[in-house]
């Protein structure tokens, strides 16, 4: 237990007589990938929600880096270095990628009451905001605004965005949705070499890309825990086949 | 995309020019009246120009900013009238007749009332911001109303003009360049805002609140000082415009100046830099040139407002030099 950095004690929410998060406990370890699958309707989003700060559990602990996170909202746990990416792209449609990327960067500067000094030409925020882009190969589309990529490029866009925070952990919910057979697999070659960095809290449909990166799986169903434990234990595991894999597996 | 942003530098520049040159020809031509409707011109696009902060850029449609063009009108007015009369404002304070003095309690006072209307307001965003601040602004005009010191709702009058160092501000010429010099410093102030960091964190605020907040940013914050900023601008311009017109009533904190205010925005073009001085201009010309003709004229105003909203989103601005775009 001494090297998970983020763990998740018993949470519970209930949304009127929905369980949602039933009792979850989870921990993510260092240097590892850790999926969380479930069928649709299973409160991933929901608990992906919580561990951010965007919701708040009704009972239940999180602790990241040792530290408790209750009453600390989204702001702060980012500050604190949960770097998180949407299901559904949330950039700032208007401003460019480079922009996004530098809003990012700015922020783990922890600078954002200047008022004077103009960004556009501040190097100490393009040069870093630009070598993101490189590494996940939006460079070349970097002035233009968000509203105008193309789905798959606002996917790589929301990863550039984390890895500019520079976060201890990362929080995926569906990196690869939406995206092309290409796609899915050039992001996760690129999450692969991604968890010696920080470890990944990684949500995702997409079973090829959970059964080849993933070091631990976890399967909720209906707001619980089913099973926790190595994509072969998983694929193994009775309980997990009849719940949600099927026969795919 | 160069083309647009150019574009839109060259319509600043006429506008700027027209905005110092017809005045210069209106006094060379004798006639000073058009002098004192440009000086309203400068200070309603000033007002404008703080609402723009947080509306243009932060995307907080305060519908109560009239609070604080009436709080700066007071201030120029109470602190004057005190100062005909040689008595102290309240506590003992000294009364004064210096405008750059009356300017700095202007600006100061509104910032410290904006901060806990602020602060309260943007627990709520969208339609409940809008009915919150409106009621803040409600609440600062029905005290003014009921205040009989100070003439209540009949409004106080200003002997004179106060004063500016080394410039005579009774004569119309002198006080309009007094008044385009604040404007061209809030124009500069808006200008280095929208570059700087804090710029970024808000634009990205009106744009995606729950994306700043993943990066780490408390929007709150952002916005509070976003709002803060933008109700010291806009009392700036009510002092002046308590002295343009050596009078302030309670109609300057009244809800139709803080949707005037608004349309000024919307007409010249939201976010932009001289979005407002567009709009103000197009605003006051209608108001003389139809006001003369029909007590009507705001008809007319709104089917503009009408077209400008349906068919030119990014305003009159908009219209000359396209999209507003980021780098």
């Amino acid at each position: 237990m001494t090297d998970a950095i983020l763990e998740l004690t018993d949470i519970r929410k209930s949304f009127g007589a929905l369980k949602a998060t039933d009792g979850v406990s989870l921990d993510l370890r260092v240097g590892e990938i850790h999926a969380l699958i479930g069928p649709n309707g299973a409160g991933k989003s929901t608990l992906i929600h919580q561990i951010s700060g965007s919701l708040k559990p009704d009972s239940g602990s999180i602790r990241f880096q040792g530290q408790d996170m209750a009453g600390l909202d989204m702001a702060a746990r980012a500050r604190r270095g949960l770097g998180r990416s949407f299901q559904i792209s949330s950039l700032a449609p208007e401003f460019s990628a480079l922009r996004n990327v530098m809003l990012a960067v700015q922020a783990r500067q922890g600078s954002s009451f200047r008022f004077f000094r103009p960004v556009a030409g501040d190097r100490s925020l393009t040069e870093p905001a630009m070598a993101m882009l490189e590494r996940v190969g939006l460079q070349d589309r970097a002035r233009v605004p968000a509203a105008e990529l193309s789905h798959g490029e606002r996917r790589q866009l929301e990863v550039a965005i984390a890895l500019a925070l520079g976060p201890k952990a990362f929080l995926l919910d569906e990196p690869m949705a939406g995206l092309g057979p290409d796609g899915s697999k050039r992001l996760t070659g690129f999450l692969d070499a991604l968890r010696s960095e920080a470890p990944i809290l990684l949500v995702e449909h997409d079973m090829d890309a959970v059964f080849a990166l993933a070091d631990r799986i976890s399967v909720l169903v209906y707001g619980s825990i089913i099973a926790t434990g190595t994509v072969d234990e998983i694929r193994a595991n009775p309980e997990v086949r009849r719940a949600y894999l099927g026969d795919a597996a | 995309m160069m083309a647009g942003l150019s574009r839109e530098k060259t319509a600043n520049i006429v506008l700027a020019l027209l905005l110092l040159g017809v005045p210069l020809a209106a006094v060379a031509a004798g006639e000073p009246f058009y002098v004192t409707l440009a000086t309203r011109i400068v200070i309603l696009a000033l007002a404008a120009i703080g609402l723009n902060i947080a509306l243009g850029l932060g995307g907080l449609v305060s519908f109560g900013h009239a609070a604080f063009f009436g709080l700066g009108g007071y201030v120029a007015g109470i602190l004057a009238t005190h100062a005909f009369n040689g008595e102290t404002v309240l506590f003992g304070l000294p009364s004064t007749t210096s405008m750059p003095v009356i300017w700095l309690v202007a600006v100061v006072l509104c910032g410290l009332v904006a901060l806990p209307i602020g602060a309260i307001s943007l627990r709520t965003s969208g339609v409940y911001f809008i009915m919150i601040t409106l009621a803040f602004a409600q609440m600062i005009y029905y005290f003014a109303v009921s205040w009989p010191d100070y003439g209540g709702e009949d409004g106080l009058s200003l002997y004179v003009r106060n004063t500016f160092p080394g410039v005579n501000t009774a004569q119309p010429l002198p006080y309009f360049l007094v008044c385009l010099g604040v404007l061209a410093a809030a124009v500069c102030l808006f200008w280095l805002l929208r570059g700087s960091r804090f710029g970024a964190a808000l634009e990205a605020a009106r744009q995606n609140t729950t994306r700043l907040s993943a990066v780490g940013i408390a929007p709150f914050n952002i916005k509070l000082v976003a709002f803060v900023i933008s109700a010291m601008v806009t009392g700036l311009a009510g002092a002046l415009f308590a002295d343009l017109n050596r009078f302030v009533s309670p109609s300057m904190a009244s809800w139709q100046m803080s949707g005037e205010l608004i349309v000024l925005i919307i007409l010249g073009g939201k976010g932009r830099l001289f979005g407002p001085i567009a709009g103000a201009i197009v605003y006051v010309l209608f108001e003389f040139a139809l006001g003369g003709i029909t007590e009507r004229w705001q008809f007319f105003l709104g089917l503009m407002l009408l077209g400008v909203v349906l068919f030119a989103r990014g305003g009159l601005l908009g219209l000359v030099a396209g999209r507003a775009r980021h780098d």
